[in-house]
This record gives structure tokens, sequence and C-alpha cells, in this order.
């Protein structure tokens, strides 16, 4: 197979520009004779359906929730990034391309993240123009704060909700549409398939979550914009019904896989309390810039932390690296959280914990300087734990947050599949192996808003008045295969629960392909989870009936993909046999502990081709280039 | 901890519902009510019942999916809470509690515990925006907005549409919900050249959609986990009131190429 990246052959300032002045476009007459499909409602999704609605495209969009406004994206807290150097600190386009290359370690395309660094002022301008409250200055000037893995300020945010208020920037501009009927907008209805009719993507089949009804759509194109996966872990950062379907069924028709080893693990989330939790809660990682993060220097100390003198309190961290301190990226503060109490310093009841205190900001800014910075943070904290934040210091330790792997993208962000396009979290282009904070909806955004909806028009005119029937068999085809799949589900009627299935799963990734990975663990995974995949079409027990509203359909469906998926993420890390960004190989490391990349070998995409449920994935490699920017050992010390 | 919880079952929209009573024992405190209801509905499926629906979908207070009527109260007694923010530490060992979907003639009932709220994305599609397709955009810097306008125009923002407002409210009305967003956008700068249009259509889609008119008892605000104010309500009438006052251009009239 030939990927083709389409990446232009022009220097990296120039590439954008010299792409679009190039690729073909559709013109506003032409517009309304596409049919657009676009699933997911998040960030991406709402931007991208808006957006080429207003263009005059006909656009159809599904989501699993009630509401387009609910889509994970309305949860991420601390901010967005953009290079408009406000602060005067030295930001510029070209650094913001270094941060997130280098927070990447190298492992993102060189193109496509020069792109977002360039397109990154335009979001805050588009949203702004929204009415998106973002916060400001006393003079009435955009505010900044800083986030990790940086030595800029360059973070635009709207108080702890900054996710919630781009989201329903996006969905306003969605609603727009949708009153002025150039949008129509499926709620309550999850993607079951794509359909494909000579090679190209032509529609999808739906099922209606309120009555069951399986349905198929037809267009000229279709967006998946469905998010990540981390809910293969069961429990993550993200909402509960967060799932890896869409992607993976489109993965199954062709979809290119790339990079599915790489899984962020957000260092500050609240730590898991029991075996009944749903899901673990992020504390912003914009609490790093203030607070400062500890364990005890003795083992076991069962000391109030505000009564353990300074002199026995390990700032680790700020020791191992004094340069960025308690701001180093996500990656690194995990694993170093890892690590601590890997050796016997956590706390809290399992010892998987660290303290993030804020007892010496609050004394040298005040409580209410800390409270207008932070307060609805410290709020959610005390409510989930019951403890006060302003008082004793949070507990925090790391927990699934994001995916930097997804479906394989060109630099138009088409998959494989003509017709295919992923755009957000969904796929795989940007960050590399680990991202930056505040980066993502960043990303989203930047594809949403400026990205696909001139790279899509490039593809359209190519298809132009090569209508396909509606009835075509291969719609009802498809849709009777879903039937069948949802079928076999509900007749198994074995002795487990879906959820018990999500849970079990979920373990075996924490433990053998989780913050840090070696051979025999992955090697064991891939021997239980086939197992376990076994056991679950025979034994899981499905409630209800599937002509009805029934969650417990919905989630075996999703759990029956992520035992499918979880398979290719532990082949993926253990193919990878280097470590870089998040994913570190225990084979792999510097004396001090800090991941060795092996540039000669893995510096590749690893692009994974579906060939069935008994075959082996093959593998592509799209071998990245480092024309402007060399890889250099990332150090944050 | 042990309790007797007493949930709406309805099986359709369609079909008479009832309040059925199951038990749950070995609840530990720092469980949510949510995560209470997962455990109940695994041993349901197990026992080869069916589960009960509920809706939920981050579990941090922000999306706004949960939606869940609490001993008589939207979101639970708690302040300031999404039904997904009530632990179990809150209730006391032994009690009954009781769970109802949210009710108001707009939001009728989809099964069990899950509510229709498309009424709520109905109202934002009748000018609960700002007109700003995508593209390139004025510095923002240029044109300068004061920390107290912003902070007043994020007060009323952080709605995040669950509801709660309309279920709480004795006459069923979405005020509080319409007027945070008209609150929202008209506090800014960008927001004013629509402000007039805005505030009638999107009253006139509230009062089409059957919700109730607002007669000051407040308990929107009560309920609202994001304790918006209702005197946002004011400055909604006020502003509809004036819109009301003169004939305007639809700025948003027709003016598509297509």
């Amino acid at each position: 197979m030939d990927l083709d990246s389409k990446i232009p052959n022009t220097p990296l300032q120039d590439a954008w520009k010299t792409h679009i002045d190039s690729i073909n476009l559709v013109g506003p007459k032409n517009r309304p004779k596409y049919e657009i499909i676009v699933v997911g409602s998040g960030l991406a999704g709402a931007s991208a359906a808006a957006s080429l609605g207003a263009m005059g495209y006909n656009v159809k969009l599904f989501c699993f929730q009630d509401s387009p406004r609910r889509a994970h994206s309305i949860a991420a807290q601390g901010g967005i990034n953009a290079s408009k150097n406000y602060r005067n600190d030295g930001d510029s386009t070209w650094r913001l391309f270094y941060d997130t290359q280098k927070g990447g370690d190298f492992r993102g395309r060189e193109a496509n993240v020069y792109r977002l660094a360039e397109v990154s002022t335009q979001i805050i301008d588009q949203c702004v123009a929204q009415g998106v409250p973002l916060a400001r200055e006393y003079g009435g000037n955009l505010a900044n704060r800083s986030f990790g893995g940086v030595l800029v300020e360059r973070t635009f945010y709207a108080r702890g909700q900054t996710g919630q208020q781009l989201l329903l920037g996006a969905y306003q501009a969605l609603e727009e549409q949708v009153a002025k009927g150039k949008v129509k907008q499926y709620p309550r209805t999850e993607m079951q398939d794509i359909v494909t009719i000579d090679g190209r993507c032509r529609g999808i089949v739906v099922r209606d979550l309120k009555t069951g009804e399986i349905s198929t759509h037809d267009a000229d194109a279709v967006v998946l914009a469905t998010g990540g996966y981390s809910n293969v872990y069961n429990r993550s950062t993200n909402a509960v019904n967060c799932n890896v379907t869409a992607a993976w069924r489109a993965h199954k028709r062709g979809s290119l896989f790339a990079n599915p080893c790489f899984v962020q693990i957000h260092p500050t989330c609240i730590p898991v309390q029991g075996d009944h939790q749903s899901k673990l809660t992020l504390m912003s990682e914009s609490l790093r810039n203030d607070g400062r993060i500890w364990v005890p220097r003795n083992k076991g100390d069962e000391r109030r932390p505000r009564d353990i003198p300074e002199d026995e309190r390990y700032y680790y961290l700020e020791e191992r690296y004094p340069s960025f301190g308690n701001l180093v990226p996500r990656d690194v503060a995990s694993r170093a959280a890892k690590k601590v109490c890997d050796d016997g310093y956590g706390i809290g009841s399992t010892g998987y914990g660290v303290y993030l205190d804020f007892r010496d900001a609050i004394a040298k800014q005040g409580k209410d300087a800390i409270e207008a910075k932070y307060g609805n943070l410290f709020d959610m904290y005390k409510d989930i734990t019951a403890e006060d934040p302003y008082e004793t210091p949070f507990k925090i330790y790391p927990a699934p947050h994001y995916t930097m792997g997804g479906l394989w993208v060109d630099y138009n962000l088409m998959t494989n599949i003509p017709g295919l396009y992923a755009i957000g979290e969904a796929n795989f282009s940007d960050h590399g192996a680990n991202r930056l904070g505040a980066s993502s909806l960043m990303q989203c955004l930047a594809d949403g808003y400026f990205v696909l909806p001139k790279t899509i028009g490039d593809y359209l005119r190519d298809i132009y008045q090569q209508k396909i029937d509606p009835d075509h068999p291969e719609f009802a085809k498809r849709a009777k295969e879903v039937e069948d799949k949802i079928d076999s589900l509900m007749s198994i009627n074995g002795t487990r629960t879906p959820l018990s299935f999500q849970k079990e799963l979920g373990d075996i990734m924490w433990n053998n392909c989780g913050m840090s990975r070696n051979e025999t663990d992955l090697k064991d995974a891939l021997e239980r989870i086939p197992k376990l995949r076994e056991e679950f079409w025979n034994n899981v027990k499905v409630a209800g009936t599937k002509d009805s509203f029934n969650q417990s359909l919905e989630r075996a469906g999703r759990v029956a993909d992520f035992l499918e998926f979880a398979e290719l993420m532990c082949k993926d890390a253990l193919e990878r046999d280097e470590s870089c960004g998040c994913h570190l190989r225990e084979e792999h490391v510097h004396e001090d502990g800090e991941a060795k990349r092996d540039d000669e070998q893995y510096s590749h995409v690893a692009a994974w081709e579906w060939k069935g449920v008994e075959a082996e994935h093959e593998l592509h490699k799209e071998v990245l280039n480092h024309d402007a920017l060399k890889p250099t050992t990332r150090s944050y010390k | 901890m042990n309790f007797t919880l007493s949930i709406w079952r309805q099986a359709a929209s369609d079909v008479q519902g009832e309040m059925v009573k199951y038990q749950m024992t070995d609840v530990t405190e720092d469980t949510s009510l949510l995560e209470m209801l997962d455990m109940l509905n695994e041993e349901l499926t197990i026992k080869g019942e069916e589960p009960v629906a509920f809706d939920s979908d981050c579990r941090e207070g922000i999306c706004g999916m949960c939606s869940l009527v609490v001993d008589g109260r939207a979101h639970g007694p708690g302040k300031l809470t999404t039904s997904c923010q009530i632990f179990m530490r809150s209730f006391t060992d032994g009690q009954t509690i009781h769970l109802e979907p949210f009710r108001s003639a707009a939001l009728p009932v989809i099964k069990d515990l899950v509510v229709d709220r498309s009424s709520y994305d109905r109202i934002i599609q009748a000018g609960g925006y700002i007109s700003a397709h995508s593209g390139p955009k004025p510095e923002p810097n240029s044109m300068p907005i004061g920390y107290d306008d912003v902070e007043e125009a994020m007060d009323a923002a952080a709605c995040i549409g669950c509801a709660a407002c309309a279920a709480a409210c004795p006459n069923g009305s979405a005020m509080l919900f319409t007027a945070a967003k008209i609150g929202h956008l008209g506090a800014l700068p960008q927001g004013q050249p629509e402000r007039a249009s805005r505030a009638k259509s999107m009253v006139k889609q509230m009062d089409e959609e059957g919700f109730g008119a607002c007669t000051n008892y407040a308990e929107c605000q009560d309920a609202c986990p994001k304790g918006i104010s209702i005197k946002f309500i004011g400055r909604m009438n006020k502003d509809f009131a004036k819109a009301m006052l003169y004939d305007e251009l639809d700025p948003r009239g027709d003016m598509d190429a297509n």
C-alpha cells in the first residue's frame, strides 16, 4: 500500500499557503449539490459542520449524546494555545511548532504541526468573534497563562471551563446552520459502520438510540470527529460513553490505524478510590502553575501533610527538573509520579498518590488570587473528595486522558479511504508521541474551522456529479451486517455484563500497556485479550431488546470493539521497540530513567491495516522527515 | 451503607410509569449516586431484569447530560451540583431515596429517567448565537472588553443546558436557560448587532415549546448547578421589552448567495 501523505514539496513555512493555492475548490453555486456527513459533535465535529454548512454544503451531523453540546470537549478545563505573542516573550509560529514537535518527541508530522501553529492565532480571533468569553486583563486585552512543556505564556482560557466555552461557541455556530437548514442534526444516533462503494466512502449506517432503528445515509464525503479511545482502560478522564467504535469500524473497512499505542496519561487526576468508580476526574494541568508537587521523604509518613516540615518533603519534579520544575510535560510528570509511588513514597489509602500543594502559593499571592484563578477546580475537588484543598494539599495521580494515535490521515486530513476524513482527536497527525497541554482544543478547532473546510473541496471536485444511488445494494448489505451483529450480541444471553468485560480489559491494559511497558507484559496482554474477547462473545449478557432505548446494548457494542482494538494497541506497543514521548519501554531508558528514542529504526508512523479478526494486522510505515527540525534528546532539566 | 431506592420506571414515552423500590446494600460512602445506579443495573442485568435507563456522560458536572430529580429536587438537595456529583456520604444510612426524571411539559420522558431536551436546542437555534461564519476575523485586542463585562458574560455562559431550571420551576419555565444565553451574548460588544432580534426570537421559541412563564419563584436559581442568577431573567425581560418597541430589519435576512 502506498501511503501518500500529500505533503507539499516546499519549505515548511510556505507549505500550507502553497497547498491551498494549488488544490481544487468547489464554487459557492455548486456546494449545495454536495452532501457531507459529520460524525461527532465535539470541537472538531461541531466546528467542521458549522463551517461547511456556512459555506453552503449540505451537512448531516450525528452524535450519540442527546445534544451536540454535550460532547466531551466540553470538559477541557485549562486552555487553548495560540502563538499570539501577546506577552512579548519570544513566541512565534516557529516556537509553537518547535514546542509541539519537541513535546511530541519528534514523532509528529512536521508539515501538519507547522500548519497547526500557523492557524492557531486565527482560532482565537474566530472564537472571540463568536462571543466566547475568553479571560481579559483589567485593561480589556486578552489574558494568558502558562502551561506545561513550554517557556512562553501562550495559553488562552475562560476560567477553568475553556473547553466548555469553545464548544458552546462551535455548538452555537452549528445551531445557526441548523436553523438555516444547512445542517441537519441527528442526536442520540450512533454510527455503526461506513459504506464504501468502488473504494470510496459513500455513507454510513447508524442506529437510532431511542428506537433501535437501523438506517443508512449516503453522502459525498464522511468526516469522523469521534474522539479518542482512552476508555480502553475502562477508567479514564473521558466521559463514560466515549468509545473507539466509529474509528474502529472504519478501520475494519480499510482505514489504517496509526500509532495506537500513543496514549497520554495525565499527571493530575483524583486517585482511584474503589472498584465501583466509573471515571477518573482530571484536575487541570494549570494547577501546576502555582501548586507544588511533593511526597514525604520518609516512606509511610502518617502525619498530616501540613505537619510535615519543609526538609522532609521531596519536591521530586523541582529537584529532578530544575528548569521546568512542576511544569514538565505531562508524560514526564506522570512517569515521575509513578516512579516515586512504585518506590514506596506514595500517599493516600492505596499508596498511589502524590500531593499537589498550594500552601506556598496562597501564602505568597493570597487566597483570593488563588480562588480567582482556580476556584471552580478547588470546589470540584472538595465536592468529590470532601477535602478542602485550601487547607490540605490535593491528592493526585496520573490517569489515561488523551490518545495521540488515531486514524491515519494525509495532509488534507483524508484517510487512505477516499472520501473518508478524520479530524480532531480521532486522527493521529499533530501530537506525535505526546501532546502538550492546551493543544488538543487548538488542533480540533484548527481542523474544523480552518483546515478541513479548505481541503475537502479538492476531493469533492473530483467526484463532481458522480452521485451514488441511495438504493445501491451495498447500503442494504452493510445495514444487514449491522443488524446481524446486534442480533448475535442479543442472543448470547450469558452470565457476565458488558461492563464487567470492560473493567477486566481495562485492568489488563492499565497494568500491561499503561504508563510504562515491557515485552513480557505486552506479550502477556496479547495472550489474555483474545481469550477475554472469546469469553465475551460466548458469555456476555445484554439486557433488554434491540428495538428500544437500550444502554446495555450500546455498551456491549462498544466493549466488543475495545476488545479488538486493545490487541492492536498492545501489538503496536510491542512493535515500537524504543521509548518516545508517552511510550516508555522499560528496555529503553537512559541511566537517569528518561526515555531513550531510537531515531534510526522508529522515526516513522506505524499505520496498521486490518486483515480480519483472526489474521495478523499488516504494518505500513510512513517515514517521518525532519527537514526543518532535527530531533534532539528531549530534556526538561 | 444501605439504601432503599424508589425509582420512576416507564418503559416508553407513551406508557404509564410507576415508582418501583430496590434495595442497595454495602454501598461505600465515596460512591456517587450514578455509580450506585451502575451497581443496581449490573445486578438487574444479571437477574434478567431491565436496567434503569438514565442519562450521564462526563460525570464531572459539565456536560449537562445527567438529569435526576432526587428526593423531589432537580439535581438533589445539595447546592451548585449536578446529579453525577452527588456522593452517598450526603445521605443517611438506611434512607429511602426517590429518583425521578426531570419533569416538565416540554421535556417528555423517553424511558425511565431519560427525558427529551431537544426543545433546548431549538431555543438556541432561534438566535442563541452570534453570526460569524468561519474565516479571518479582527484582532481581538482591537476591541478591548472590560474585565467585569467578560466576567459577567462568563457567569451566564457557564450554563450547561441541563434543564434543571425548567424541572425545578413550578411553571415549567425555561427562562433561566434562555436568559443566560441572551445575557451572555448581550454582555459582549460582539453580541450587540443581533441583540434585539435574539431576545425576540428566543423568547418566542421558548413559548412555542410549551415552557411556562416566570413568576419569580426563583426555584431555577436554587437548582442551577452553575449558580446562574435570576438577574439575567430581568436583563432578558428588559432586552425583550426594548426589542418589542421597534421593528428592526432582520440582520439575518437572506444574504446567502445560494
